[in-house]
This record gives structure tokens, sequence and C-alpha cells, in this order.
């Protein structure tokens, strides 16, 4: 990624422990605007972790992460703002059940007050199109199939106009049939410019859709670069492990 | 037994009024004190939850006979005789407090597991696209938790429209210390407590239809 563009979001030296075990030791890097960024690692590596530190679903043991300028681990950032222009998408969709997918698609905007009914609705309807599902506007989320879901719970957090995606394994959920779909609409996305961060087990999207690779193990990133670097010519013994293991 | 109808019939249906009305206010205040005590137990803070715990536990410990009798005759007891303020309560305040306190205690419980049976994926969805807790709570978590807390709910109103019947001991004229008083006039036990019983039946089964009519209508748009 060239050096010019913004750093949306810069993590430095962070830290994650729950309770007395230590999932994230010591983790920085910076992520530029319009920049993808795949996470990559064993299960228990802390990439999910790190992930939910990033808009602070987790609370932050130590060491700094800035959004835009705004530090998390500041008491006097309202998290809730910062919230606003980050969109995370869940391994489980998480869905409001209770709304059909127009309302769950209008219910932030309308809630905080960024959009009128009218323009959230509109906005909603965009969206929709946007990841194919337009014509499911009125089900309601347990009518859907995985693939079908993610896709809203895509166009959702689309829905709070965020200039940061967070992706937390979006695809783990799913039939292999529908995974396919889903990472269509994140290509769409990247493609369209947005600064992404994807955790995946996704190898073959990482290789192609990724400005950048991070590879975590043991609560470090053990290797970063660019997909060609880390998933063709991985240096460190413990990525090429990794690698040996998932293709 | 058509003796009792005919003769006591009036007093008995003006006494399950008083039930009723017992009932209804306990009711009232314990719907309140369980919300902010369910609420206290699920936010992130220890001292809330540490006072809702000592609520409920306390609360849950102690025999509704004995709430009654510290509430309507130890209270005013400790503020007059150790505290030197005149106070008195009557039997519709204690029976209400009582019946609040008591009922209460379980509505807390039934409204922390609902909201705690609510995936948590629920919340962090909410809170990823910017609302803040309470809003989350309250659009997104609290209508999923109503429908799984609903029949928890109806049935603890229907124990504590029972309960009811333990608070003649402080002397308010529900249905179980009026029929007492008929018992001890007419001596015709088996007809009036058959009676009273059959009363009971009526309203608790009335309280349970409505409640199915509720279940459904919540339960639109669901599956």
């Amino acid at each position: 990624m060239e050096k010019s563009k913004k750093v949306k979001i810069h993590v430095s030296h962070l830290k994650k422990n729950f309770k007395k075990l230590e999932v994230l030791k010591d983790i920085s890097t910076d992520v530029h605007e319009g920049e993808v960024v795949v996470v990559i690692g064993p299960s228990g590596s802390g990439k999910s972790t790190f992930l939910r530190c990033l808009n602070n679903l987790e609370d932050i043991t130590g060491g700094e992460v800035v959004i835009d300028g705004k530090d998390l681990t500041d008491k006097k950032t309202n998290i809730n703002k910062v919230r606003e222009n980050i969109g995370m998408v869940f391994q489980h969709f998480n869905l409001f059940p209770h709304m059909d997918v127009m309302r769950n698609l209008m219910l932030a905007p309308v809630d905080l007050k960024k959009a009128t009914k009218e323009e959230a609705q509109e906005r909603a309807m965009q969206m929709l199109k946007k990841v194919g599902m337009e014509d499911k506007a009125d089900a309601y989320p347990n009518q859907l199939s995985g693939g079908q879901k993610q896709r809203v719970a895509i166009a959702r957090a689309l829905c709070m106009e965020p200039d940061i995606m967070l992706f937390d394994e979006p695809t783990s959920a799913l039939d292999p049939e529908m995974v396919g779909e889903v990472l269509q609409v994140m290509k769409q996305l990247a493609a369209d410019g947005m600064t992404m961060v994807i955790v995946t087990h996704e190898m073959g999207f990482a290789r192609e859709v990724a400005d950048r690779v991070l590879f975590m193990d043991g609560g470090y990133i053990v290797e970063e670069g660019t997909p060609q670097e880390v998933l063709l010519n991985p240096k460190e013994p413990r990525t090429i492990d990794f690698l040996n293991k998932v293709l | 037994m058509v003796r009792i109808i005919t003769q006591y019939g009036q007093l008995l249906l003006r006494a399950m009024g008083q039930t009723v009305l017992l009932a209804l206010c306990g009711l009232f205040f314990a719907c309140i004190l369980g919300i902010i005590f369910g609420i206290l137990a699920v936010v992130k803070n220890k001292v809330c939850y540490a006072v809702s715990r000592v609520f409920v536990d306390v609360i849950r410990g102690i025999p509704m006979i004995v709430l009654a009798y510290f509430v309507y005759f130890g209270v005013p007891y400790a503020m007059k005789n150790l505290l030197g303020i005149p106070f008195t309560l009557s039997a519709l305040q204690a029976g209400t407090i009582c019946l609040a306190l008591n009922c209460g205690a379980y509505m807390a419980e039934i409204i922390r597991a609902g909201i705690q049976s609510v995936d948590k994926g629920q919340m962090e969805a909410a809170r990823s696209l910017g609302l803040p807790w309470w809003r989350s709570m309250y659009r997104v978590v609290m209508p999923q938790a109503i429908r799984t807390m609903i029949p928890s709910i109806i049935n603890q109103f229907i124990i504590t429209l029972k309960d009811t019947s333990i608070l003649s001991v402080i002397g308010f004229p529900e249905l179980v210390n009026t029929a007492k008083n008929v018992v001890a006039n007419t001596f015709m036990s088996f007809q009036t407590w058959g009676i009273v019983a059959i009363m009971y039946l009526i309203v608790i089964e009335l309280l349970t239809i409505a409640s199915r009519v509720l279940e459904r209508r919540l339960n639109v748009g669901k599956e």
C-alpha cells in the first residue's frame, strides 16, 4: 500500500488479557484508507480478539488503538460515535430475529438520527440491491439461508455508511455452496475502495483480494506482507507449518 | 351451600375484589422492583450486581408470613419505640409492600434470566452499529427477552395472587380472612372453603387464558 494514504486504524503494542490468559501480547500495525487486510492464523491465535478490539467490543488491556485519530483507550472518546463509522460482520450473522430485513437495516440509522425514516428506507433498499437481496426486504431472518443472512448483515452494516468494515470469519458458519455469494459481495466492497479487516480461513479469497496478509499466532503478528509474500513464500516456520496444514 | 351463596355471596365477592386489588397493587410495584433489580444484575458493574444479588437472596430467604409480620408489626414498632417516630401502616399498605418485595425478587430473577437467555451476539451487533447500551437493550435485547419471560411472569402472577391469602394474618379483609369469618358464623367449613377454592380457581383460570392469548400475540412474526 502506498504510504501517502491516510492511516485509518493505528494499533500499537495492543495487549488483551482475559483474566490471567494473555490472548494478545504485543500487536502493532497500521491500516490505511482503502486497504484490505486479511488476518489468518490457527484457532486460539487471537485473531478474532484482535478484530474485536478494533471497535472496542473487547476492553483493551494495554497499548493503544486509534481509529481515524480517535484513541479508543481514552476515556473521553465517545465509543458509540466511533462505532458508527465501523461496520462489523459476525460469524453467526447476529441479525435481529424479531424484525424483518428492512427493519434490521433501518434500526440504527433511524434510532441514532443519522437519517429520517424515508432516507433510511431508501438507503436500505440500495444496500439490499448491492448485496442482491432486494426481494427479501419483508422476510424475517429465520426465513433466509445462511448466505442470505450474511449478505443482509453486510447490508445492515453498510446502512450506517461506515468508512471501515470488520469481518469476523464471515463464511465459517456457512454451508460450502453459500460461501461464494458472500465472498462475491465482499470482493465488490473491496473493489469499491472500502477499508476492510477480515479474519478468515478462505485462503483463495485472501490471495485474490488482500492487499496485505497478517499471520497471527500465540498473540503476536508472526509474519505480514503481500499475499504473494506470506501465502506463497512464507519465511517463518510457524507460517509454513500453518499453511501446510490448511492448503 | 345455597345459604352460603345467598347470604354471604356478596361478602365473598367483595373479598375477592379485595384480593384482586391487593394482588394488583403488589404486582405493580413488584414489576418495578423486578425490572430495576433484574437489570442491575446484568449491567457490567460489580456493585450493581451485588446489590441485586443481596436483594434477591434476602427476600427469597424469608417466608412471606414472616415478612408480613415484620412489615406490619415489626417496622412500626421499631419506628415508634426505637426512633420515636409515630408510624403505622394500613393492612393494604403493608400487604402491598410484602407482595411487592416477595414477588419483586422472583421477577428480578425471571427478568435477569430472560435477558441472559438472549444470545450475546445480539447486544454486540447492536453495539457495533453504534447504539448505546440502553438503546441496544431496549430495541434489541428486551423485545426478545420478553418473549421467553412471559410464561414465567404469568406463573409468578398466579403465585402472587394465591400468596395474598397469607396476608390474612395481618387482618387484611381478603378472601381467606373473610371466609374464616363466614365459617365462624355458620360452621359450614366444607361449603365455604369449597366455594372459596372455586372462586380462586376461576380468577386464575381467567388469568391463564389471558396469558395464552398474549403469548400467541407476541409470537407473531417468529417462525
